[in-house]
């Protein structure tokens, strides 16, 4: 595809929930709980004044009616801030910090004086109704292969609360989630490639990592905003694997130019949307369709729309394996039916072809005419046969603007109409924070290495295998591996895999892990240093620590897995010898293998592999000259 | 404008007013946005900027040059007027306001928050409220309730009088929360209402989409229509947006910084409670005042020379002694335990007694009764001609002596209307479910 000819243009948006001891704005700490909810509050938002003057009345009761919702809280996991029953406390400056040196990392100019604001958010996820929000740098840039990307805003902001379940009509939220400090990242709109933009969520994903900021799954959200000439402005939500991104985009570039053809089409027929909604419930009193005889029997209704001039266009694919169709029935299911039935793939589904001709009979219906068929209650059907007629109507004037959601296969599915530009107002609770100069520089001339300057230079300097060096700055224990390795002069492959692997062995097996730190590990080093353990016994020697509560020298002893003297394991290889006699007579020096294996499980890992190697060379050659 | 010292000079030397829209350019960046105003009380040398994308920043001025791009109006509010039409099925209720924003205005270009008053702004912000009744909107002081004082006490006393002498079926008061049990105790002494006068207020503020005000306002109209003649205070009975409570005017407390549910019942339970515009009665011992014909009565002579003491362990002696030479006319001291202080205030209060300045006991456990019989400070206290304020809230016992020696400068009289539960304000039982409810 020719991106430029096409007139691609992207831009990223990053949210990373950054790793603080506190929450933004109160003390309580940055965890998600599963534990059941200790008290649940209802609370009602009101669309504020300014917001009232454009809505009509009407409008107005339909919002207040959905605006209820209902909040999980805990007595000590969360407080009276989050419930919107204390002010907020004074901005956590750990998280303003990590927010400059992410900004730092990517070149960004920060502001002189950071204001927190309020970003108007009336759909349940903030007590407030409003989110918190900060600008704390702009103009920044990152080198790609395919040129330099800006990022235009660095935002200090509170995450959200955790959307839970739908109860009753309302939606449950749990407090623990809102709160926790995120930076939101975006770049400008004029990434053209789609490399391009994997490339720099990939370098953004690299920033991140070297700073303090939560891992795993749910701490990093990646929006990405496309368009096309003559196409609109969508934005698709979740983007999780980086993989996925340029078929993602390819997708989309897709679905934006069969939109259009799509629209052309619709022009030169003339196409058009009757208002009316028919009620054709008379038509499938005895339907062998399953979904309508359902909704009937359940007092629902059958209603259909007549789309002029859009026959055989709802079939048409715009996406692979999705239909405009699919587009119709996406505006559709927000209003909570679970389906469309339209013209292009009738009959089916149970429904006849002379069911079909009977719904064309009543609302009038010519060969170029497409209809759209809704069984479901009656509210419901209606309602989501009005979304599908605006859909349609938005299909003549081009490509709709819209939040879309991220499928599994790259494809996109409609989540809701993009927001219109935020509303903000300064968080009046929050006083202004000056950034300095000089903590600016301070923090300028202690930036943290990015992870794969860090992985190359630990290679290099330590002589680490790749694999090694991945591993440890992966799981961010480079700066323990590099003070360990200071102080002992043990091999670093051997502190290195102990640090990557060992300690992660240990807690597959479900052991705690927490007390094998610094220190400990220090003196497993130090007694391999002073060659009174074998490296093979380090696995053992922590597995003991971390299962008794042992120190390293009781470990050690409890396990037996201080070093035999060179004299006890000549008298181990001596015995094995004699009482393998007849494999040396056959097989001479080639007896070394099996020996070798022999003595070293009789050894019990008590002495190096080296020396026992040595000495029952020694001993062989010996006994069979 | 709000910019001072080098910001001003700045400004000024440019031509520039809050509202334009400039181009700042400093050494490595470049700002596009409208100049705000900048809260008062902070340094001198950042410029508050609205840039295009809504967020607010503060840019040092210091090493900055600045581009005119377009010069602003001032932003101003204006909102169409609001046609309300009076329905004659419906009762007439006056929402009179206080202070602290019954509504709010947020201009979204600037991020200002404009505080509204009047009865437009209100009914604009709460349409709902038109359903329940018509409303009259009346906006009688504009101070933060933490300066409310007796005088406007009186004020506001007044003015509830007038709206009921021309016709009022019942009014809701707005009032700022840190004091509205003051104001309510004072309301209920010096009226003899016919009519339900309700106090309200809020805890979040109404420029934000979770404020409380709009559930309060809805329940206090409820109440004003209801056939309680009495003050009452309405205010969230929970976290929950669901229902309020109507707390006796005299026996009510902010007992939470916070919370919207601050407002609780002392020694008495919550009189009723207000769902969905239904009211119920909780407290079925009560035998409360019901709507009448009768004209509204006032008594709103006040004597405003009185103070509330707390006794703590190191009072000074002198502390006494200084309100009685400053020429007070009565004392509200607020004792430890069953109404008890130091043994060494007794000759100042002795001498309080001497002088005919009555002095009132009430105690800082706020809940139970206070009994100076129990132990011999007590008697010594109760000999000096301590009255006791029995089960009384200390700040209703301080309003009621202001409006006491309003009344009369008598020390029997006194004693005995302070012992008189005029307004609810004492309950003869001490039952057991009046404790932190």
């Amino acid at each position: 595809m020719d991106y430029e000819k096409i007139g691609l243009k992207m831009g990223l948006e990053v949210h990373q929930q950054l790793n603080t001891n506190e929450k933004l704005f109160c003390p309580c700490e940055c965890s998600l709980t599963d534990k059941k909810p200790q008290l649940k509050i209802l609370r009602n938002l009101r669309p504020t004044q300014s917001e009232l003057g454009k809505i009509d009345r009407a409008a107005f009761e339909e919002s207040r009616r959905k605006l209820q919702f209902v909040y999980e809280s805990y007595d000590h996991h969360t407080c009276l801030v989050e419930a919107d029953e204390e002010p907020p406390r004074p901005l956590n400056l750990e998280a303003l910090e990590i927010s400059l040196i992410i900004a730092s990392l990517v070149n960004m100019q920060i502001v002189d004086e950071f204001h927190v604001m309020r970003k108007q958010v009336i759909d349940g996820s903030n007590t407030g109704g409003f989110q918190r929000t900060g600008l704390v740098a702009t103009n920044g840039y990152l080198e790609t292969d395919y040129g330099k990307v800006i990022i235009e805003n660095l935002c200090l902001e509170e995450d959200a609360a955790r959307r839970m379940h739908e109860e009753k009509g309302k939606t449950n939220f749990r407090l623990d989630r809102l709160g926790i400090p995120l930076v939101e990242i975006t770049t400008d709109p004029s990434i053209n490639n789609p490399q391009q933009v994997k490339d720099v969520a990939y370098q953004i994903g690299q920033i991140l990592r070297s700073t303090k900021v939560k891992r795993g799954l749910g701490t990093i959200r990646q929006d990405l905003n496309i368009s096309i000439s003559e196409g609109a402005r969508v934005e698709i939500k979740g983007v999780q694997d980086l993989d996925l991104m340029p078929k993602m985009v390819e997708n989309e570039v897709k679905r934006q130019i069969n939109l259009l053809q799509i629209k052309d089409e619709l022009r030169k027929r003339d196409a058009s949307i009757e208002n009316e909604i028919f009620n054709v419930g008379a038509v499938f009193t005895d339907t062998k369709s399953k979904i309508v005889s359902k909704a009937l029997s359940n007092g629902g209704s059958v209603l259909a729309v007549k789309l002029n001039g859009f026959a055989g266009l709802i079939g048409r694919d715009i996406q692979p394996d999705r239909r405009f169709g699919t587009e119709l029935a996406g505006y559709a299911k927000k209003m909570g039916v679970s389906g469309i039935f339209h013209t292009d793939e009738l009959p089916s589904y149970g429904i006849t072809q002379e069911e079909v001709g009977a719904v064309i009979n009543i609302i009038g219906a010519l060969k170029e005419d497409a209809f759209i068929l809704v069984a479901d209650e009656d509210e419901k059907a209606r309602n989501s046969l009005i979304e599908v007629q605006s859909r349609a109507e938005n299909a003549i004037k081009g490509v709709p603007e819209e939040t879309r959601k991220v499928l599994d296969d790259g494809n996109t599915e409609y989540l809701r109409p993009l927001p219109t530009a935020s509303r903000m107002y300064v968080e009046t609770d929050i006083p202004a924070i000056t950034i300095a100069r000089d903590y600016q520089e301070s923090l300028k001339s202690n930036l943290p290495e990015l992870p794969d300057v860090k992985k190359n230079r630990v290679m290099m300097e330590h002589g680490l295998s790749e694999d090694l060096a991945l591993q440890l700055v992966r799981i961010d224990k480079t700066s323990e591996f590099e003070k360990l390795k200071a102080e002992y002069k043990v091999d670093s492959s051997i502190i290195a895999s102990t640090l990557a692997y060992t300690i992660k062995e240990l807690k597959r097996e479900r052991l705690n892990v927490d007390a094998l730190d610094l220190k400990v590990l220090g003196e497993v080093f130090f007694y391999i240093n002073e060659n009174k353990i074998p490296a093979a016994s380090i696995p053992a020697v922590l597995r003991s620590v971390a299962r008794h509560g042992y120190s390293v020298s009781e470990a050690v002893k409890e396990e037996g897995l201080e070093k035999l003297s060179k004299a006890e394991v000549e008298l181990i290889i001596d015995n094995s010898i004699s009482s393998n006699n007849d494999i040396i007579k056959e097989r001479g020096m080639e007896a070394m293998g099996p020996l070798m294996g022999i003595v070293m499980k009789s050894l019990k890992g008590k002495a190096d592999g080296k020396l026992v190697n040595k000495l029952l060379k020694d001993k062989l050659i010996k006994l069979i000259d | 404008m709000s910019y001072k010292g080098v910001c001003k000079v700045f400004l000024d030397s440019c031509d520039i007013s809050v509202g334009d829209i400039i181009l700042i350019i400093k050494n490595s960046v470049e700002y596009r946005g409208m100049v705000l105003n900048r809260a008062a009380g902070v340094d001198d040398k950042h410029l508050v900027l609205k840039l295009d994308n809504g967020y607010n920043i503060g840019v040092d001025v210091t090493d900055a040059q600045v581009e005119l791009l377009e010069k602003g109006e001032k932003p101003k509010i204006e909102l169409p007027k609001f046609d309300i039409k009076k329905d004659p099925d419906k009762e007439d209720i006056t929402i009179i306001s206080t202070g602290g924003t019954v509504a709010s205005i947020i201009d979204y270009k600037t991020g200002a928050v404009h505080p509204a008053f009047t009865a437009d702004d209100l009914l604009r912000a709460n349409p709902e409220l038109m359903e329940q009744a018509n409303i009259k909107g009346k906006a009688i002081l504009n101070i933060l309730s933490e300066n409310m004082k007796p005088e406007y006490w009186i004020k506001s006393a007044r003015n509830i009088a007038d709206e009921v002498n021309n016709g009022a079926y019942g009014v809701v008061v707005a009032h700022g929360t840190d004091t509205m049990h003051y104001t309510s105790a004072a309301l209920s002494f010096i009226l003899d209402t016919p009519v339900p006068i309700i106090l309200t207020g809020a805890q979040r503020s109404s420029d934000r989409p979770s404020s409380d005000a709009f559930l309060n306002l809805m329940a206090s109209v409820t109440a004003a229509k209801s056939d309680i003649a009495e003050v009452l205070v309405c205010m969230h009975s929970t976290m929950n947006d669901s229902q309020a409570y109507l707390h006796r005017g005299t026996k009510v407390r902010k007992m939470h910084t916070s919370r919207r549910d601050t407002f609780r019942s002392i020694n008495t339970q919550p009189l009723a409670r207000i769902q969905n515009s239904n009211l119920e009665i909780l407290d079925k011992t009560i035998d409360y005042t019901r709507r009448s014909l009768d004209e509204i009565k006032i008594y709103d002579s006040l004597e405003e020379d009185v103070a509330l003491i707390k006794s703590y362990p190191g009072i000074s002696v002198g502390i006494i002694d200084y309100y009685l030479d400053k020429g007070f006319k009565g004392l509200v001291l607020e004792g430890t335990g069953l109404g008890h202080c130091p043994e060494e205030l007794m000759p100042s209060l002795q001498r309080a007694n001497d002088m005919g300045i009555p002095v009132v006991m009430t105690s800082q456990c706020l809940y139970g009764r206070v009994n100076m019989n129990v132990y011999s400070t007590g008697r010594k206290l109760v000999d000096s001609g301590v009255i006791s304020a029995m089960d009384m809230l200390p700040e209703t016992a301080y309003v009621k002596l202001v409006w006491t020696l309003g009344q009369t400068q008598d020390l029997d009289e006194v004693k005995n209307i302070m012992q008189t539960s005029l307004k609810g304000e004492i309950r003869r039982k001490t039952s057991q479910k009046y404790f932190l409810i």
